[in-house]
């Protein structure tokens, strides 16, 4: 239960805490650490022309937004609509943050809008909340190619990384959810790359799209991956969905050299300060909810201490 | 959430920072301008919807224009069921809400041969509805006295579409442009070879839209707005005499006109004579006077 309450307050800002007293098995195993050097070497060797899971994920993120493309222009109709909200062969799916922002502008709940949120509820519970934003968003991937820009830039030295506080996002959420009661209007979709994007690709292009450019120039130049670290709600959301999601990606202390190789690819670094030496209180934990299920730090590691995991199945199998 | 100065270990001296607490610091302060400028966008961005003074003309079966902008989530849903392509989102630049849809009748109206108002089907948040939920109410003049008529299933055992509310009214704006007060008539294509518009010929397809360069039209006194609108008794061809005692005629809307916009799209005037206006509603004394 504290490890709920704990990934929860670090989800909404605080720094991780470090763990009062590590159990006796942690203790036995980081005693028993020894590090084999040419090994060592031969496994980071490996791990870095493995990029498994960011393929997958990439192939899945591509097909869903070329399934909401390919529905409307040859006439499918698999699944109609954008991101925001859709059919998909007929069942009405809405985007969470979506469907809050026009519950509260509009202060009235319409029925298909209840049906289309907790089917998309129950989806992205079962899938891991943040899922939606490595697996699904347009915009994390647009972001993820322009970060590699940011990165080669930053090794050059010519630009560094401005790091805003964590806690923002909620204060962001907290704002645009109150803009909306308050306006009558969901202003926080004017700016959202998410829809913008979803819809650019669906619909064709606009001058919205200006916004996101900017925003990628925002995230080169100055702050790396600022909108989804600092701002966007929806993640927040999908994160919150997440807290009950028995599918998470799993830190094994046993095998981990804490090098921080996952911390330095990895969207949510906070969520995996729990790899640092002498921060893992028990032997396996899951990462928490504000981890994306991207896989990046799965794909980094040498040594397989971070894997994904279904809650409760991986027991049975 | 705890501030972030608590968050450093314990401070050498006392009123000198750590580099971990001086670093938290600054993220914490930089934080306050981003805060600042995404709101600001934000605003910015809700600023010209809040400020449109021109209503465009939304989908069928849209809620009041602050009602609908407040539920319209933006998905495009009706704009994918549309046969006829009428209904266009909105973009930043144009004031009237970023991915919200609007029919611009001049280049596609509202034909209504979809039969039944597809896109009202399509809204999964009710912002395009067949009925209001009873708690918001419907201004004067905006109800429909009858459910409209659909000349192209007048002879269905149920001839009429599910609105209860007009999305506008055509109302002539340049009479001096209108050819039948000009007492002309028409012969050749509407709008041009380039016109990519549609609409439905009852007589030649009952079941979809044709393009509207396709045909030709042969007129003695132009009668275009009364003879291709889809809705029963909505719009007629009036005759009175001008100053000069020539015999003229006027297009004149009917209680029964719902602002689909086929008129407006369909007038061979440049800029059209008749024209929709948007959330219009229904006044018995001006169509009286």
């Amino acid at each position: 239960m504290s490890r709920f309450i704990e990934g929860i307050r670090c989800m909404l800002g605080a720094e991780p805490k470090k763990p009062a007293a590590l159990s006796e098995e942690v203790r036995q195993i980081m005693a028993a650490k020894r590090g084999d050097k040419a090994h060592i070497e031969q496994l980071h060797e490996q791990s870095r022309h493995n990029h498994t899971w960011r393929n997958r994920r990439w192939i899945t993120l591509i097909l869903v937004n070329l399934l909401f493309v390919l529905s409307f222009w040859l006439d499918i109709q698999l699944l109609e609509g954008a991101l925001t909200a859709s059919r998909f062969m007929g069942f009405h799916l809405i985007d969470l943050n979506s469907a809050l922002q026009v519950m509260l502008a509009h202060k009235h709940i319409i029925v298909n809008l209840v049906i289309g949120t907790v089917t998309v509820f129950l989806l992205w519970v079962m899938l891991g909340g943040r899922t939606f934003c490595s697996w699904v968003c347009p915009y994390h991937l647009v972001s993820e190619l322009v970060e590699k820009i940011h990165l080669a830039l930053a090794r050059r030295k010519l630009v560094t990384d401005h790091e805003f506080h964590r806690g923002i996002r909620a204060v962001f959420w907290v704002l645009f959810a109150g803009l909306s009661f308050i306006t009558g209007y969901t202003v926080f979709e004017t700016l959202s790359p998410t829809g913008i994007l979803s819809r650019a690709l669906i619909y064709g292009p606009g001058l919205a799209l200006g916004w996101v450019f900017l925003l990628l120039l925002f995230e080169v130049f100055w702050s790396r991956r600022a909108w989804c670290r600092y701002i966007c709600p929806i993640g927040l959301t999908y994160g919150v969905v997440g807290t009950l999601s028995p599918l998470q990606v799993n830190y094994d202390v046993g095998p981990c050299l804490h090098e921080g190789d996952c911390r330095k690819v990895c969207l949510v670094p906070h969520v995996l300060e729990v790899t640092i030496k002498g921060r893992a209180a028990v032997t396996q934990a899951g990462l928490g909810p504000d981890c994306t299920r991207c896989g990046l730090c799965v794909d980094a590691c040498p040594t397989g201490a971070l894997q994904f995991e279904v809650k409760g199945l991986s027991k049975l199998v | 959430m705890s501030g972030p100065a608590a968050e450093g270990p314990v401070r050498p001296k006392p009123g000198v920072l750590t580099e971990k607490a001086r670093r938290a610091r600054r993220k914490f302060l930089r934080s306050i301008p981003l805060l600042a400028g995404v709101m600001g966008v934000s605003l910015l961005g809700y600023l010209p919807v809040s400020q449109a003074r021109k209503l465009r003309l939304r989908p069928p079966g849209a809620l009041d224009e602050a009602d609908f902008l407040a539920s319209c989530i933006k998905c495009g849903q009706c704009l994918q069921v549309c046969p006829v392509n009428a209904i266009r989102l909105g973009d930043l630049d144009e004031g009237y809400g970023v991915g919200v849809p609007f029919i611009d009748a001049r280049e596609q109206a509202c034909d209504y041969s979809c039969d039944v108002a597809q896109c009202i089907l399509a809204c999964p948040t009710g912002a395009l509805t067949y009925t209001k939920p009873s708690f918001l109410p419907v201004r004067e003049g905006a109800a429909l006295s009858m459910p409209p008529l659909l000349k192209a299933k007048e002879d269905d055992p149920e001839p009429t579409l599910n609105l209860k509310e007009r999305l506008g009214l055509a109302k002539l704006t340049r009479p001096e442009a209108c050819l039948a007060v000009q007492g002309k008539g028409f012969s050749g294509l509407v709008r041009g070879e380039a016109f990519r518009g549609r609409v439905r010929y009852i007589d030649i397809d009952r079941g979809k839209s044709l393009p509207v360069r396709d045909h030709p039209y042969q007129q003695e006194i132009c009668n275009l707005c009364v003879s291709e609108c889809p809705i029963g008794n909505a719009i007629k061809l009036e005759a009175f005499t001008d100053a000069n005692g020539q015999r003229r005629f006027k297009p004149v809307v009917l209680e029964q006109c719902i602002g689909c916009g086929v008129c407006e799209m369909l007038c061979p005037a440049e800029p059209a004579a008749i024209e929709i206006e948007a959330r219009a509603v229904w006044d018995a004394r001006e169509a009286g006077a």
